[in-house]
């Protein structure tokens, strides 16, 4: 891991010497706005959507080192164990990170807007959850499916028509 | 949705503002006689209890936690399936469509090599007799062959009893589809998108009936149970096995029943009434 970082870390260097800026601040991706404009533009910087909500379940800084870990393992107690009370999971990310698309849906992992993709794109880290997992919530149940509903909109109906002269 | 990544869990109104376990946390200090005391008295008390008596004292959890899906499964439970075919019209196939409604298990053009889930069979005596139609899936062998054959661990059967496909260690290699004596495992040959949220499915990897996992781990039953009974016809009915008082038990203890080539020796979750 370390190693890789260090690789990662020397080629950008060196990439940023052959651009005229020796500047490896890149390797970092919350600082890559402080970059010179050139420096943006050569390199896709992720655009991280901001998710639902005032907080993640734990803090950004250890999410982005740590999800992997957490997912992973909360997956196996979940599979093998049954056990469904933690605190991670995939659905909630993808949930909480949806993206609105141009139709009004949530973007699929297909779309480089994508949250997990936007990042892993950058990374250059395959991720293989969506190949199986869905990569965007469940569309919301259309009112008429939910049960009672009906009844509930026309007493709304009832009460709104009472009000108006 | 509370707003809240974690699924929004009503006890935990401040999850996300609380901060994480403090075990992940790396720039904890760790309490060393804190630890020290709890690693001894752990240690004491296992001491000095039975080994069975520590199992029955921490494994357990209380059945209202397991019915809320919190903690791990136990073999307290054994899920199981009656069938009653008796019951069951030829016509009728409800419980597989609800089964591929639930799982978003799709016609994919290719019939030959379409997953099946659930499936209704006809047969019929050696020797002639009235034709019976029923439900075959998997049948979540107390002692499943599929688990045996597994390289990779990906087949497993969980504490209570449900026989399961771990696709994230799953290699696609079909042993298991081999190896399964219902013909109860299908392999997923076509690349899949939108797949239903609790039900993930993937190209390359092997799937069967989960016994509708997602839901009996929220104190539900499984998908082609309640399209059973709402046709009216009532022919299946899900419970645990190892409480007597449960509707299964007291069915199964009071009617015969069969399981499907009994003669392997499998002991089956599923049982057929007057097949």
């Amino acid at each position: 891991m370390l190693l890789q970082r260090i690789i990662f870390a020397t080629l950008l260097a060196v990439v940023g010497v052959h651009l005229g800026s020796a500047d490896v601040r890149a390797a970092d991706p919350p600082h890559s706005s402080a970059l010179p404009q050139s420096r943006v533009a050569a390199t896709p910087v992720p655009v991280l959507p901001k998710g639902k909500g005032d907080k993640c379940v734990a803090p950004t800084d250890w999410m982005r080192r740590n999800h992997m870990n957490v997912l992973g393992h909360q997956r196996d107690a979940t599979v093998h164990e049954g056990d469904r009370s933690g605190q991670f999971s995939l659905k909630g990310c993808v949930a909480c990170h949806a993206v609105q698309g141009a139709n009004g849906r949530a973007v699929t992992v297909a779309d480089p807007k994508h949250f997990c993709r936007s990042c892993h794109d950058y990374a250059a880290v395959s991720v293989d959850c969506f190949e199986c997992h869905n990569s965007r919530p469940p569309e919301p149940a259309k009112a008429a499916d939910l049960p009672g509903s009906r009844a509930d909109v026309a007493a709304l109906a009832r009460y709104i028509k009472g009000l108006t002269p | 949705m509370s707003g809240c990544c974690n699924g929004g869990k009503k006890e935990n109104s401040k999850c996300c503002g609380g901060d994480p376990s403090p075990v992940l946390d790396a720039n904890t200090p760790i309490d060393t006689a804190r630890r020290w005391f709890l690693k001894s008295a752990a240690a004491f008390t296992t001491l000095t209890l039975a080994p069975g008596v520590t199992l029955m004292a921490f494994a357990g959890a209380s059945p209202a936690d397991a019915k809320a899906g919190r903690g791990p499964v136990t073999s307290a439970q054994r899920w199981g399936l009656l069938i009653d075919v008796a019951k069951c019209a030829e016509d009728c196939s409800a419980c597989v469509s609800a089964c591929a409604k639930e799982h978003g298990v799709a016609a994919t053009g290719h019939p030959r090599t379409d997953a099946q889930w659930i499936r209704k069979v006809t047969v019929k005596g050696e020797k002639g007799g009235a034709p019976r139609s029923l439900p075959v899936m998997c049948q979540h062998c107390a002692s499943p062959p599929c688990v045996d054959v597994c390289p990779t661990g990906a087949s497993f059967k969980r504490a209570d009893g449900i026989v399961l496909v771990d696709k994230h260690i799953c290699i696609g290699c079909r042993y298991c589809v081999m190896a399964c004596p219902y013909g109860a495992r299908s392999f997923v040959h076509e690349p899949l998108t939108d797949q239903v949220e609790h039900a993930p499915r993937g190209k390359g990897t092997v799937e069967s009936c989960t016994l509708c996992v997602h839901r009996v781990d929220t104190g539900r039953q499984p998908a082609c149970v309640e399209a059973c009974a709402a046709t009216g016809r009532g022919a299946m009915i899900f419970g645990d096995l190892n409480d007597p008082s449960s509707e299964i038990s007291k069915r199964i203890a009071q009617f015969p029943t069969r399981q499907i080539r009994a003669d392997l020796g499998l002991d089956l979750g599923v049982r057929y009434q007057n097949l």
